[in-house]
């Protein structure tokens, strides 16, 4: 079997090849039916599922890839090892070998544009619950609530123009709702992401970064800062709610009662904050 | 006593304590009344800057930097090279000869190396609660800067600072570097900066992390001060050690060493300089402007007074991407180049290599905008973002298919330098398979920011980065020093140290995966499970570096095994010089033949010869 006689040794490529297509047949589906569905962020909303269906597709693609190396490494490995005590030989002088070039830059260049097509395809439906800044290329058809999201040093506040620009501490959403979020900042760069539902959008300091949200059912979801911000930047989350409509209307109700000695005092809607003391906030 | 008088490390100490309060003074008379030393801190930052900058100066000049442009000036014949002697002292000082930089370079990047990873178990000792404070939020911060910093800066030059001042004139058939003084240089530089980075606990610590973002760095402490002047130098360090690469390898190749000849590890050290030269002039005008907003109060980066935090984030990613490829080009050289002397057979596809390994560095320009997928800058070009990374996995495919193509009906031979490159295969796969889901828009929505991220990076640096450095320091220090690294310990070593790798970063994709976002003093409560685990298998990695430290000292220093000239059966050309190189490496510049990959071809001589009876090589 060793490369010292002179008799061709068995078919390694068949061998390494065979093995690979039988595993990856195997793997592949399992993958795609019991793994990818199973990834986070879960189905909280439209853009969360969404990016479930993403990571099982590129999951699924990439699983082939992973049984090739393993198959091949498994093989080489234990079957080309220097014999124990055997003297020092060389292997076979084989420098190049214009097919397996071939092959594989085909091969990775066809995975790789197709990934890059489908995330593309993926991106432009919804945007994908990320911020996509002032002008967003990707926006869902049909009526959105707009709700604003004031990122500062450590804290996030909501703000909701459509009910006289009520803000709270609490992010609350109508169920089954398009939702469009203006996120923005106060001081440093914070991310605003709502893990559950699968938005993450930077805020920024004088800039009005837009994503698009679906909602589905009731649910509660949770809000951290994914970006480096300062002392308290790990401290820096909260929990939300996504509630029915009826509910929705009257936490409104009930809010806009509280705030409503304070409401007065309230900027005017805009899209940005300028933490300016002396120039009207908005 | 004598000794210890003269230019040296001892003088570069004490005139860099001067050079520092002489800094600190001037400052004070500049910005403030006071010149009350350690009164008013809080916010004299242009006093901590010049300090340092004053600290470098003199540092730089009792190492005896100015000696040889002061000698040009004053007309003396200056001396081509300095210290190239024998004994210790010449290590402890400015010294010229290519092979003591390197062993600096080892030792001193070890040092660092090791007190970045003292940083990583003060992380995880934080995170072994969800609530329990070991350190005040501000203090965990600073420990996480402090370990990025170190490790992104300081392991920029890993490879290229030990093996590539090392061997690149070895394996050029040369006797020096284009510009000796400048190699040096680039070494203290850096070990300067090394000490800065640490003293900024004194000033109170910074907040960023290792990127170091506007507004939030210009709100920092003056221990932020220390963070800028170090990447600075860093920065500095990195293109001179460029230039001086590039000088090299293009005009000091002996005769018959033509660009197909190289050897894969100096096509790997050539791609990898040109990324330093081009990127890390960015990384040094980035920070001085954001000095400049600190100190004398511009607002490049202040959106409040005109600025934009955007101009930071794209600036610092333009060197920033380049820069984890200045991290991960080197190891794919190594690789390269160990796998055909285990594997006894040539490198497979030397040229899909080479176009590989530029491929990668040329791509690595186009991608930076990923880091920044959901800052809401320029949505309508994240598609070209996404393609142009993706698009990087067809170079980087290259150096896989060429690897696992060398090992194809090989004579394979698991010695710890090759354990070590093949681990690297199983980390870059990792590695580089998440990678794809980063580079994903929808995916990169969840993942970004997340511990996926630093699962990822970490995967690609620690997996690709520092098992390479181990490969190629079991695989040269034996050339370098003398003495063989124990074979068992070294076996115990890698072992330990890829099972807690994989122990300790693999669950870091599912808490990522979970939610848990990078750089947290505190996480959700479900995830305590995972943290531990991960915090008690980084523990056990830290103590395998440990295991290799000693066996790195019980080696060298008690053992003593000489080692043989050629160990491994090589055919390049380092391992037909006597171990350790003798000063002047070759007594006549040697003339190539072949590559040094003629394995099983027939060749039985050596891929270099020294002209018998020719009238001197060139010097």
């Amino acid at each position: 079997m060793s490369e010292t006689t002179p008799q061709p040794g068995p078919n390694h490529t068949r061998r390494v090849v065979v093995a690979w297509i039988v595993l990856s047949i195997v793997a592949t589906p399992l993958v795609a039916i019991f793994v990818g569905p199973s990834i986070p962020p879960g189905n909280g909303s439209d853009q969360a599922s969404q990016q479930v269906v993403d990571n099982t597709v590129m999951l699924s693609l990439l699983t082939p890839v992973i049984c090739l190396l393993l198959v091949y490494f498994v093989y080489a490995l234990a079957q080309f090892r220097k014999p124990r005590g055997s003297e020092l030989v060389d292997g076979p002088p084989l420098r190049e070998q214009r097919t397996v070039q071939t092959l594989w830059v085909g091969l990775t260049s066809v995975v790789v544009l197709f990934l890059a097509g489908f995330g593309t395809y993926e991106l432009l439906q919804n945007g994908a619950g990320g911020g996509q800044g002032p002008s967003p290329v990707a926006v869902p058809s049909g009526p959105k609530m707009q709700v604003q999201v004031i990122a500062q040093q450590w804290e996030f506040t909501y703000r909701y123009p459509a009910y006289g620009g009520l803000e709270t501490s609490q992010l609350v959403l109508p169920a089954d709702t398009q939702i469009e979020l203006h996120v923005t900042s106060l001081d440093a760069v914070h991310s605003f992401w709502a893990y559950q539902l699968g938005i993450k959008a930077d805020a920024n300091p004088g800039v009005d970064n837009v994503a698009y949200l679906k909602t589905k059912g009731p649910r509660t979801f949770s809000v951290h800062c994914a970006e480096l911000c300062g002392l308290w930047h790990g401290y820096m989350f909260s929990q939300g709610k996504v509630v029915s409509e009826s509910d929705f209307a009257a936490w409104v109700k009930q809010q806009q009662e509280l705030f409503a000695s304070v409401a007065q005092y309230m900027p005017p809607y805009a899209k940005t904050y300028y933490p300016d003391p002396q120039r009207r906030a908005g | 006593m004598r000794r210890l008088l003269g230019f040296n490390l001892l003088t570069g100490i004490v005139l860099g304590v001067v050079g520092w309060y002489v800094g600190w003074y001037a400052a004070h008379s500049i910005v403030g009344p006071s010149i009350d030393y350690f009164g008013d801190t809080d916010y004299n930052e242009l006093s901590v800057v010049l300090a340092y900058l004053g600290g470098v100066i003199g540092f730089l000049i009792g190492l005896g930097f100015l000696n040889y442009p002061f000698a040009r000036l004053r007309g003396y014949p200056p001396s081509l090279r300095e210290k190239e002697t024998a004994g210790i002292g010449r290590y402890f000082g400015l010294c010229t000869d290519h092979k003591v930089v390197g062993i600096q370079y080892l030792i001193g990047i070890g040092v660092f190396f090791f007190i970045g990873g003292l940083n990583a178990m003060l992380i995880r000792v934080e995170l072994l609660s969800p609530s329990r404070q070991v350190f005040p939020a501000g203090t965990y911060l600073t420990i996480v800067g402090i370990h990025g910093t170190m490790m992104m800066g300081m392991m920029s030059s890993a490879i290229l600072g030990p093996f590539g001042n090392y061997l690149i004139p070895i394996l050029i058939g040369a006797r020096r570097m284009a510009f000796p003084r400048i190699e040096a240089l680039t070494f203290w530089l850096l070990m300067a900066g090394g000490v800065i980075l640490e003293t900024t606990v004194f000033f109170g610590g910074f907040p960023t992390g290792w990127t170091g973002y506007a507004p939030l760095s210009i709100q920092g402490n003056p221990g932020m001060d220390c963070y800028l002047l170090f990447f600075a130098l860093v920065g500095i360090s990195m293109t001179l050690l460029g230039l001086n690469m590039i000088a090299t390898i293009v005009t000091m190749r002996a005769p018959g060493l033509t660009w197909t000849r190289l050897p894969i590890f100096v096509w790997g050290v050539l791609s990898t300089a040109i990324l330093m030269v081009l990127a890390a002039p960015v990384l040094i005008a980035t920070l001085s402007m954001a000095l400049l907003d600190r100190t004398v109060q511009t607002s490049f980066f202040i959106p409040s007074a005109g600025g934009s935090n955007y101009l930071y984030e794209n600036l610092f990613w333009v060197f920033g991407h380049p820069e984890v490829y200045i991290l991960a080009l080197p190891g794919f050289a190594i690789v390269l180049e160990i796998l055909p002397v285990f594997a006894r057979k040539p490198l497979w596809g030397y040229r899909l290599a080479v176009a590989g390994l530029l491929g990668v560095s040329l791509l690595s320009w186009f991608v930076w905008q990923h880091h920044l997928f959901v800052s809401g800058i320029n949505g309508d070009l994240r598609p070209f973002y996404m393609l142009s990374t993706e698009l990087i996995s067809i170079p980087t495919g290259f150096t896989f298919l060429c690897g696992m193509m060398t090992l194809w009906r090989g004579q394979i031979r698991y010695t710890v330098p090759m354990l070590f490159c093949l681990a690297w295969f199983f980390n870059f796969l990792i590695g580089g398979l998440s990678g794809v889901f980063l580079s994903d828009v929808p995916s990169d929505v969840t993942t970004h920011g997340s511990f996926f991220s630093m699962a990822h990076f970490h995967y690609t640096i620690m997996g690709g980065l520092i098992f390479t450095f181990f490969a190629g320091v079991y695989y040269w220090v034996p050339k370098m020093t003398g003495f063989t690294l124990n074979e068992r310990m070294g076996k115990i070593h890698f072992w330990w140290m890829f099972i807690a790798f994989n122990a300790t970063f693999a669950p870091l994709f599912a808490a990522g995966f979970l939610g848990q976002p990078r750089r947290v003093v505190t996480y959700p409560a479900d995830l305590t499970f995972i943290n531990q685990w991960v915090s008690v298998s980084a523990f056990i990695l830290g103590a395998s570096l440990l295991f290799f430290l000693f066996n790195f000292v019980y080696s060298l220093v008690f053992a003593r095994v000489p080692a043989p000239a050629d160990p491994w059966g090589s055919k390049s050309i380092e391992w037909q010089l006597p171990s350790p190189v003798p000063v002047y490496n070759f007594t006549k510049i040697p003339v190539f033949s072949s590559d040094p990959y003629g394995y099983g071809e027939g060749a039985t001589g050596p891929v270099a010869v020294v002209p018998a009876g020719a009238p001197g090589g060139r010097d």
